[in-house]
């Protein structure tokens, strides 16, 4: 099995990660000790510049995932190559230019804020020890912790610890940036902080991989997104497609809702659904005005209190995808 | 690499690099040793020299000499009395089986487990330490730490052996008299020889914890192996193996209180931590070098 692994994986670095992506995965597949397989073939491709959401319930692969792109678990067969190099092969040319935050803000207790983002920048090849303050006050800043930097960190909030993490993920300016449920632990502010974090960092070029099990998180700031479950790759795409794909939905309120029913019908509708006063459907296909089909409705006495078409979320482009909810993968 | 090079400041080529390995090493250190934990542990150790000495002082505070055969305890109890110098090498011999290597065994078990139970060994890994720099940064700092521990109980053991009892010319065991000067030469040299011997537990401690996710468990499990191996010294029947286990020669120190100095077993000893360091530090290397670090 490595064997075969290995040898795919030989004939692969010599063709080479197609241009333009950041992340690019063949194949990749993780089966852990216990027969458990975590990802099934995957094969992702994140754009350049983008902000991509890698979108999964719980335990449907996503931190396996990650934790093989940044070469801290070996895959059981398939490739990954990050900013155009093979991992883990290249780990020590590719990890400098990457932030992570993975599973969470890991910390030494017994160390101040700063002294945690000292000891990492210190971890770090490419970083030059005579710059080391200037950088650590500046990651301190960009997340709002410098006044409390001087704080031992058992004594941090675990919104305090996740900002401190992403203080160590922002110690060198970065090509790319993994953040894995980055908004975890964070009250309503931290997480507009965090979000207009990720859009500066995006624009100042960094392509930014956030993984999230909060499908409107991913809507607000990502341009582009994939959707995992139980260890295999469902969609991958711009978020607009990804929505596009799922199609909106007419929603009429109506005291009236048995007639409305039957004209929609009568007019082509599809995927009728009737709970109380209201009476939604598929929205209709890019030839129709929805403006006629609410004329036929009063034409045929139906009393119109609300008409119009909500926009699909990606929700229910997920809901579309998996048929499911957003459950605990078993 | 491109952002060593974006920094204006011209430097040599090699300096990034040197200057890392340096750095991550102090780190590592300042890490280790700063912590309440380890400075209790030290704390610990550096009180044994000053209660051993108490109560010598006490027992023969009445001007009885306890006798050159007198009583038993630990290798050179008795001489304390005439010569404060011999608490170092009493403290020494004292500690070294149990609390010394109980020390080593907390921090060393404690090296790569206890990171990757905290989680912040993929940070480490990530950022990126590198697995082969991390565990020989890893190692050199749980042998410096073998280093000060051993010279915590011997800076300890001297000043309560000056204060408490006069000190002066030493008598070797060879019955040879020595100047102080060379005593405190000879006690600094028994210091760097227990050390020593510590190197090859320190590399098992290592191995162990690189095997598990939980320091606690590394830090138990490196202790045991401690007690079995001190255990099984002592059994007369299996006194084919004795040669092979790592406490085996750790009293050779005492020869270098012989004039001329026995370097036989001293040497043997240097061989055995040597092995157990190249066999265990390659079975650490192995095994953290291909370890999936999931948590």
């Amino acid at each position: 099995m490595t064997d075969t692994a290995a040898e795919a994986g030989e004939t692969e670095a010599e063709t080479g990660p197609v241009p333009g992506s950041v992340i690019e995965t063949r194949g990749l597949t993780k089966r852990y000790r216990g027969g458990q397989l975590a990802v099934d073939g995957l094969d992702l491709a994140v754009p350049a510049g983008s902000v991509f959401g890698f979108l999964g319930p719980n335990g449907s692969g996503k931190t396996t995932t990650i934790r093989m792109l940044m070469g801290l678990i070996a895959p059981t067969s398939g490739t990954a190559h990050v900013l155009g190099c093979r991992m883990p092969a290249a780990s020590r040319t590719v990890l400098p230019q990457v932030g992570a935050l993975i599973e969470g803000p890991a910390l030494y207790p017994f160390l101040t804020g700063r002294g945690n983002l000292v000891r990492f920048d210190s971890a770090d090849p490419a970083a030059d020890p005579r710059t080391r303050r200037a950088r650590v006050e500046n990651a301190l800043d960009r997340v709002g912790l410098a006044a409390a930097a001087g704080k031992k960190a058992r004594t941090y909030s675990l919104g305090m610890k996740q900002r401190l993490g992403l203080a160590a993920a922002l110690l060198q300016p970065r090509g790319l940036l993994v953040l894995d449920e980055p908004t975890n632990g964070l009250d309503p502010q931290g997480m507009r902080e965090i979000r207009s974090l990720v859009r500066d960092l995006a624009a100042e070029g960094t392509t930014v991989f956030l993984s999230s099990h909060l499908l409107d998180e991913i809507e607000q700031v990502c341009t582009h997104a994939a959707v995992m479950a139980r260890g295999r790759l469902l969609v991958q795409g711009p978020v607009a497609e990804l929505a596009a794909g799922a199609r909106g939905r007419l929603a009429v309120t109506t005291p009236d809702p048995g007639d409305a029913a039957r004209i929609l019908a009568e007019h082509g509708a599809t995927g009728l659904v009737t709970e109380g006063d209201r009476v939604s459907a598929d929205a209709p296909p890019g030839g129709t005005e929805p403006a006629d089909l609410n004329a036929a409705l009063v034409r045929g006495g139906v009393r119109v209190r609300a008409f119009g078409i909500e926009r699909a979320s990606l929700e229910d482009a997920f809901v579309a995808l998996t048929g499911e909810g957003f459950d605990v993968a078993g | 690499m491109s952002q060593a090079e974006l920094t204006a400041v011209p430097a040599p080529r090699t300096a990034p690099r040197a200057l890392w390995a340096f750095g991550i090493l102090r780190s590592e250190l300042a890490t280790t040793l700063r912590r309440w934990r380890t400075l209790a542990l030290l704390g610990v150790l550096a009180a044994v020299p000053v209660l051993i000495g108490i109560a010598v002082r006490i027992e023969t505070g009445d001007g009885s000499r306890g006798g050159p055969d007198g009583g038993g305890g630990p290798a050179f109890l008795s001489q304390v009395t005439n010569n404060g110098l011999f608490l170092v090498f009493a403290a020494l011999s004292a500690t070294l089986p149990v609390f010394l290597p109980m020390a080593v065994g907390v921090v060393a078990g404690d090296s790569v487990a206890g990171e990757a139970s905290g989680g912040t060994l993929r940070y480490l890994l990530v950022a990126p330490a590198g697995r082969t720099r991390l565990l020989l940064v890893k190692y050199a700092s749980v042998l410096v730490f073998c280093l000060v521990a051993t010279l915590v109980v011997a800076a300890s053991a001297l000043a309560a052996g000056a204060l408490l009892f006069p000190v002066g010319e030493v008598t070797t065991i060879s019955g040879t008299r020595i100047g102080f000067g060379e005593g405190l030469l000879r006690a600094g040299l028994i210091a760097v020889a227990v050390a020593v011997s510590l190197t090859g537990f320190a590399a098992l401690g290592l191995f162990i914890s690189t095997l598990t996710d939980s320091g606690v468990a590394a830090m138990a499990a490196t202790v045991g192996v401690l007690i079995t191996a001190q255990i099984l010294d002592t059994m007369p029947q299996l006194e084919g193996i004795h040669p092979y286990l790592f406490p085996h020669y750790w009293m050779s120190f005492t020869d270098l209180l012989r004039d001329p100095v026995h370097w036989d077993e001293l040497t043997r000893n240097l061989g055995l931590q040597a092995l157990y360091a190249a066999v265990f530090g390659s079975a650490a290397w192995a095994r953290f070098t291909t370890k999936d670090v999931s948590v």
